[in-house]
Order: structure tokens, then C-alpha cells, then sequence
């Protein structure tokens, strides 16, 4: 079977699947399944561009994810006024500190030669430069964080077009990724393993202790979204019109039983319109990412980089800077990981720092790209399509499986109460197996990768 | 001495020394686990966290059942009688593992970067059993004696200001692990299989040209990963308290202190356990009353350093500080 027929088939009993959830449940749960496989799917073509291309391990994605919901927030919420006047200058001065220690420390490094003075120094400088900072930032904090906190209590954001944030998303995932590669990459392989969980804990941890920036576990709620509400639509006649004139035949001719049917009626059609925009916009998204990544592949620079994958020591000897290309595609596929983050945030319209989870994250994405065929782009994206189905739809089926399997126990056993109680973390289990027999026995996952010369 | 530097040094002690060394101790003995595993199969085990959380899990589910039974220690927490079901599980838990997964790998020779995928997975089904078994949820499972000593006592003892507080698990925590670590070390040293491990880690392909049966040796590893962990597990929770996901967070303190120390270097693991654990405390530790007795007067504010919420970053702030300095880590260990 050639990967065009493996993909083809794929595809449609995902969309089987899907329509089967849509006409036998719900169509507008169909959609928000969708919405999240895009989702998904955008931050595993993200997680592929690095392990598909080059061979690198990401155990960070929550928090490049998190970066990206943490942008989304800042470029759409409006701004605070009131925390920006009461601790904004001294944060900018504590900014202003931070710069100016970092300045320090790299003239000190630069100007002195290599040496124990060089070593006490900069630790001197770097200890030194944390109370300076703290000087001017501990008050800062205090005065934003009480600031109206039971309703803000934190600077707000720039209260631009949510849309734009998704930019900014990959900018700051990819900022991260830089800070963290330039330190771990061209070491032993799996230090930046270690290295991208250690910064996801930091920067989830950020989130939900940051209060001024973040508002921390209060969460930020109503951001503001890129598409229609449900309650404007209900009320703007075009939109009106088209229902009645699409339910026409089925709504019934006494008038009051006619206005409670489409009143019933429009609630469902708009709440599946936002979401079938949604759906545009991350599909125009992954497609984008796609085409882009798909081009990257099959230039010069897509060579170079399976060249590497395949045996740095004869590309290195080839005179490619291993290193500075593994940095280089670490920082484009966090950035991709940040902009799915970034749109994760948007579709919930909410900002909530308790919820960014590794197993739920990091390690599930890694479940898709292994599933769909590692290098393989269009893989990665039927995998996302599979595992975040089964992810949804594995909790009932496991919640049935067990309810039928302990059925001769009788209800009130203790077993069987515990077990249907514990349930949900079968999906835990079941996805482990399943990455370890795809590992396993079909290492090149659903779509394998093309060996293209 | 003056009473005040007294009353600082007690402080220091309570709040400083004592959960430092206790801490120290159960990193040690979790990221000696890691640097086994690493130096004998090669690879960075991310499943270690949850290994530990199954062990644990296994030696509470014994303990509740001696406590029902009605079988206790006396002063001594039941639950050291339960210990052997705990390593028994993991161990047959890690062989099972090994057979079903990692053989393959080392068959194949796999890039290490596929042995570590492979331990996600294997993280993954831990993390759900545990879950499955016994839920998401604390679960305290000391029992017996609460205190070697007491803050009241000891006030009352020596006529100090401040108290030092010894609790029975935090000495036993120690106790144990100097007990495992010297037989560890022993075994590594004195005994014919311990030196052969220690072979096959140095030189895989000299080892083999020996003699020396790869599949023992792999074998015995994990049966002391699987002792060392539970210990470190059944400790730390015995300690502080059990729940599946703090086990799963203290993978990133283990490894820092198996990198720290010297990925490989079993002495290594223990030197790093210990920065760890002291830099996680010292840098959260809040010295305003410490200040306090040292200076005359008591400075404004905490004079806390981190907030206690960001004592995973220590772990981070180290690795980055020895990767930036010396990538081996302190006991120059193995590079890849």
C-alpha cells in the first residue's frame, strides 16, 4: 500500500468517525472535537519539524503551549490602567535592572580574561543583580497584584485584535526555544529532553504564581474573540433568515410553537456557525503550516536537514554546522507549537494556567507524531486526527467497557465501584500501549516517510 | 557563644540542615536509580518518576493490609514491613518492562534518543496504573512514633528560644539510605557481579569479549533500580506524603542530580542529590528570623529568595548552570 492510499484511507475513517459522531451524537460536539484535532494537529506538524526533520526530542511542548496561551492573553485583553499607574513605572525600572545586569555580566565575561576573578565575578554580578532587580520589582508586584484583585489585579494586556497574538505566540515560543537550545543543544542527546521538561515546569509554574502578569490561577476569562458571539447572531436577520428558511419545512405553522421551535433551532445553528469558523481559521492555519513545512522539505535546506539526521559526523565533515541547524529547526518548530498554543487559548476565550498538564500535553502530542509516522507531515496530522479522538472518546468507552466487564460483580462491589471511579485514567494506559506497540511494530508509524533523494 | 548564635544555629539546623539532608537522601537514592540505569542501558529513563510512584503505591497497599491485619512495627512505620511487596511489584514491574520494550531496542541498537520515546511510553502505562489503582489523590500512610525529637522537648531541655524538631521519618529516611548506599557500593566493589556491571558500563564490547553474560547483567541492573527506587519512593512519601503526580515533578530534581554529579558516576548521584536538595531549600528558605539572630534585628519582609513555588527551577537553574559550565558534570561522567 503506497502512502497515498495509507493517507486517503486514513482520512476517511476519520471523517466516518466524525460524521458518525456528528449524526449519532451531536454535530456541534463533532465540531469541537475538530477544533482541537486542528489544534492538535498544528502542534504536532510543530513537534514534527523537529523530531521528523531532525531527530530532536521536545519534552517542553506544555510549556511552548503555554507561552502561546500566555500571548494570546497579553495581546487581547485591554490594559489595566489603574495596575499600569500604580506599579507600571517600577516595573519598568526593574526591566531597566534586569538589562543592565545582563549588560554587566556579558561586558564582564567579554573584557576579563578566563580566570578565577572572571568566575567570582560573574557570580558576584549575577547574586548582586538579583536584589537590584528585586529592589525595584518586589514593590511593583505588590502594587499591581492589589490592585481591584477580585477583578484584576494583574497589568491587563494591549487590547489589540486576538488574531495578531498568534504571531506573537510563536515569537515568545520561539524566544524560549532559542534560550533553551543555545544551552543544551550540542551536548549529549537527551539533555534537551531534560532540559525542555525543566522549562515547561518553570514556565507553567510562571504562569500560575505571576500574578501581575498572568492573574495565576484566577485565570483570565472572556478574552475576546476573532468571530461572531452566539447572542449577536440570534438577533442579526440575515443570519435569522437563513435558518427559517433552512428549517422551513420542518418548523410547524402554529405561530407560538413556531417561534420557541426557531428560537430552539437558532441556538444550535449559531453555536455550530462560531464554531465552523473556527474551524476555518485553524484549517487555513494548519494548511499554511503545511504547505510551508512540505516546501521546506523539499528544498535544499530539507535535504541538508535528513542529511544531519541520518549521520551528523558526515554531515559535520560536509562542513554543515550541526549545531546551528539543530538550534535552527528546535526554535521554528516551538514557534509552531507557540502559535497552536496561542489558538488553543483563543478558542477556549479563556486563559488558565491550572490546566496546562505534561501527560495531557507534551506527552500525548509525542503519542500523535509516533502515531502518524514520524517525518512524515501529513502523518503527523492524521495522527493528531486519531489520538485526540481516541483521547475524547476513549473516557466513555472505558467507562462502558468497565461498567459491561463488571457487570456479574453486582452493583455496590467495592472492585467495581473503585474501578468505574478510576475509569478515566485508563485512556492513560491505553495510549502508552498503543505509542509502545506502534514503536514497536511499525516504527514508521501510519504514513511513513517518503524517501525522496 | 552567645545565646542568640545558639538560637541561630538551632534554626539553621530545623528549618536548613535537617529536611536538607532528609530531601538529600531520597533524591540521592532516586537519582542513583537514574545513573544506573544510564550507565549499564545507556539511556535517560523518564519513566523513573512514576516507577517510584508504583513501588510506593505497592508498599501502601501492603501496608493497609498489614494494618488491618492488625501487624505493626511498634514505633516504626508498618509500612517498612511492607517494603519487599513494593520492590517486589516494581522489580517484576521494570523486568517486564525490559523484556516487552527495551530489549528490542538494545537489540536493534537504537539511537538513545528511541530508548527515551520508548520510556515515555512506558511512563505513560506506569502513570495510568498507578492512577487506576489507587487514584490521583494524597494518601498518607505513616504510622507508629512521630517524633525522634521533639520542638517542646528540646525547648524545654536546653532553655533555647527556638526548637528543633526530628521527625522519626526524616531520621529513618537517612538511616536507610546510608544502609542502601554502602551495600550499593559494597556490591559495585567487593562482588564478582557488581565488578561485571561495572565492566559492561566502562566497555560494552571489552565486557562481552570477557565473558561476561550482557543479559545478567542487565537483569541485576534493574533489580537494583528497582530497590533503590521504591526505597526512595516509600521514603520520600512516608515523609512528606504520596501522590502520583509530585512523583512524576520529581523527575526533574533526580535528574538534575544524576547530570550534576556526573551522569553514570554512582557516587556522582549522591554529591548531586545533595546540591539539590540544599539549593532547593536554602534559595526558598525565608531568613528573616535567622537574620534576626545573626544581625540584632529582624529585617522587614521574608527575605525569602525564591517563592517555595518555584523550587522546581532550582533543579533547573542548576542543570543550566552545569551544562553552561561543565557538561560531564562535577565527577566528569559520560558523554555521548
Amino acid at each position: 500500500m503506497n502512502q497515498l492510499t495509507r493517507g486517503l484511507l486514513g482520512f476517511s475513517a476519520m471523517a466516518a468517525c466524525l460524521i458518525a459522531v456528528g449524526v449519532m451524537q451531536s454535530w456541534t460536539l463533532s465540531f469541537t472535537i475538530i477544533n482541537m484535532c486542528l489544534i492538535s494537529a498544528v502542534m504536532a506538524l510543530g513537534v514534527n519539524i523537529q523530531w521528523g526533520y531532525a531527530g530532536l526530542f521536545n519534552a517542553g511542548i506544555v510549556g511552548f503551549t503555554a507561552l502561546g496561551g500566555l500571548a494570546a492573553m497579553l495581546v487581547s485583553t485591554p490594559p489595566v490602567k489603574g495596575a499600569w499607574q500604580a506599579g507600571g513605572v517600577s516595573l519598568f525600572f526593574s526591566l531597566l535592572a534586569l538589562i543592565a545586569v545582563v549588560i554587566a555580566v556579558n561586558a564582564l565575561r567579554r573584557y576579563i580574561p578566563a580566570g578565577r576573578l572572571r568566575s567570582v565575578g560573574t557570580v558576584v554580578l549575577i547574586v548582586g543583580g538579583f536584589f537590584f532587580i528585586r529592589y525595584f520589582y518586589a514593590p511593583a508586584v505588590d502594587a499591581i497584584e492589589s490592585f481591584d484583585p477580585a477583578r484584576t489585579g494583574f497589568l491587563g494586556g494591549l487590547g489589540a485584535p486576538i488574531l495578531f497574538s498568534w504571531l506573537v505566540g510563536g515569537l515568545f515560543a520561539a524566544g524560549a526555544a532559542w534560550l533553551i537550545g543555545k544551552i543544551s543543544l550540542g551536548l549529549r542527546s537527551d539533555y534537551l529532553a531534560i532540559a525542555t521538561l525543566g522549562i515547561a515546569e518553570i514556565i507553567v509554574a510562571m504562569l500560575k504564581n505571576e500574578d501581575w502578569l498572568s492573574r495565576g490561577v484566577k485565570n483570565v476569562s472572556g478574552l475576546p474573540r476573532p468571530v461572531p458571539y452566539e447572542i449577536e447572531l440570534q438577533q442579526t436577520p440575515w443570519f435569522v433568515e437563513r435558518v427559517t428558511n433552512f428549517y422551513a419545512a420542518e418548523l410547524p405553522v402554529d405561530a407560538t410553537a413556531r417561534a420557541a421551535e426557531l428560537q430552539q433551532k437558532l441556538i444550535e445553528a449559531s453555536s455550530l456557525f462560531v464554531k465552523l469558523c473556527y474551524t476555518g481559521l485553524f484549517l487555513s492555519v494548519l494548511l499554511l503550516v503545511l504547505w510551508l513545512a512540505y516546501r521546506a522539505q523539499r528544498a535544499p535546506w530539507g535535504r541538508m536537514m535528513r542529511a544531519i539526521r541520518d549521520n551528523e559526523d558526515a554531515a559535520n565533515a560536509m562542513g554543515k554546522d550541526v549545531t546551528r541547524r539543530h538550534l535552527q529547526v528546535f526554535v521554528m518548530g516551538s514557534a509552531v507549537v507557540g502559535i497552536a498554543g496561542a489558538m488553543m487559548t483563543t478558542l477556549e476565550g479563556q486563559l488558565t494556567p491550572g490546566t496546562y498538564n505534561p501527560l495531557r500535553y507534551t506527552f500525548l502530542i509525542w503519542v500523535m507524531v509516533i502515531i502518524g509516522g514520524s517525518g512524515n507531515n501529513i502523518g503527523s496530522v492524521l495522527g493528531a486526527f486519531i489520538v485526540w479522538f481516541g483521547w475524547v472518546q476513549a473516557e466513555p468507552l472505558g467507562q462502558w467497557v468497565i461498567d459491561h466487564g463488571t457487570a456479574w460483580m453486582g452493583d455496590g462491589h467495592t472492585l467495581r465501584e473503585h474501578m468505574l471511579e478510576n475509569a478515566s485514567h485508563m485512556r492513560l494506559i491505553i495510549m502508552g500501549t498503543v505509542l509502545l506497540m506502534v514503536m514497536r511494530f511499525s516504527p514508521n508509524g501510519l504514513i511513513p516517510e517518503t524517501n525522496r533523494q | 557563644m552567645s545565646t542568640d548564635t545558639i538560637n541561630a544555629l538551632v534554626l539553621f539546623a530545623n528549618f536548613i540542615l535537617v529536611p536538607g539532608i532528609t530531601y538529600g537522601s531520597q533524591l540521592a537514592l532516586g537519582a542513583l536509580g537514574i545513573t544506573l540505569v544510564y550507565a549499564v542501558l545507556r539511556f535517560s529513563n523518564f519513566a523513573h518518576g512514576d516507577t517510584m510512584a508504583f513501588g510506593c503505591m505497592f508498599t501502601i497497599l501492603a501496608t493497609w493490609w498489614l494494618q488491618s491485619m492488625g501487624v505493626s512495627l511498634g514505633p516504626l512505620p508498618t509500612a517498612l514491613l511492607a517494603l519487599p511487596v513494593g520492590i517486589a511489584m516494581t522489580a517484576a514491574l521494570v523486568l517486564i518492562f525490559d523484556k516487552l520494550v527495551y530489549k528490542h531496542y538494545r537489540e536493534q541498537k537504537s539511537a538513545p534518543v528511541v530508548f527515551v520515546i520508548a520510556s515515555v511510553g512506558v511512563m505513560f502505562v506506569t502513570n495510568g496504573l498507578v492512577r487506576f489503582i489507587i487514584g490521583p489523590n494524597d494518601q498518607q500512610f505513616s504510622d507508629g512514633m512521630r517524633f525522634l525529637v521533639r520542638a517542646r522537648d528540646f525547648k524545654k531541655a536546653t532553655g533555647l528560644d527556638e526548637g528543633l524538631t526530628i521527625k522519626l521519618t526524616q531520621g529513618l529516611s537517612v538511616v536507610i539510605a546510608i544502609v542502601a548506599m554502602l551495600m550499593l557500593f559494597y556490591f559495585l566493589q567487593r562482588t564478582r557481579t557488581g565488578k561485571a556491571m561495572r565492566a559492561y558500563s566502562d566497555n560494552e564490547d571489552l565486557a562481552l569479549l570477557s565473558g561476561i553474560d550482557p543479559k545478567r547483567v542487565v537483569m541485576i541492573t534493574w533489580l537494583i533500580v528497582a530497590a533503590l527506587t521504591t526505597l526512595a519512593g516509600v521514603l520520600y512519601g512516608l515523609d512528606k506524603s504520596f501522590k502520583p503526580f509530585t512523583y512524576f515533578q520529581l523527575l526533574l530534581p533526580m535528574f538534575a542530580a544524576a547530570i550534576v554529579g556526573g551522569v553514570g558516576k554512582p557516587l556522582g548521584a549522591i554529591l548531586g542529590g545533595f546540591i539539590v536538595a540544599f539549593s532547593e531549600i536554602l534559595l526558598t528558605y525565608a531568613y528573616k528570623k535567622l537574620i534576626g539572630y545573626v544581625a540584632g534585628e529582624r529585617p522587614e519582609g521574608l527575605v525569602q529568595l525564591l517563592s517555595t513555588d518555584y523550587k522546581f527551577a532550582v533543579s533547573f537553574m542548576i542543570l543550566v548552570v552545569v551544562l553552561l559550565w561543565r557538561p560531564t558534570g562535577i565527577l566528569r561522567g559520560k558523554t555521548i
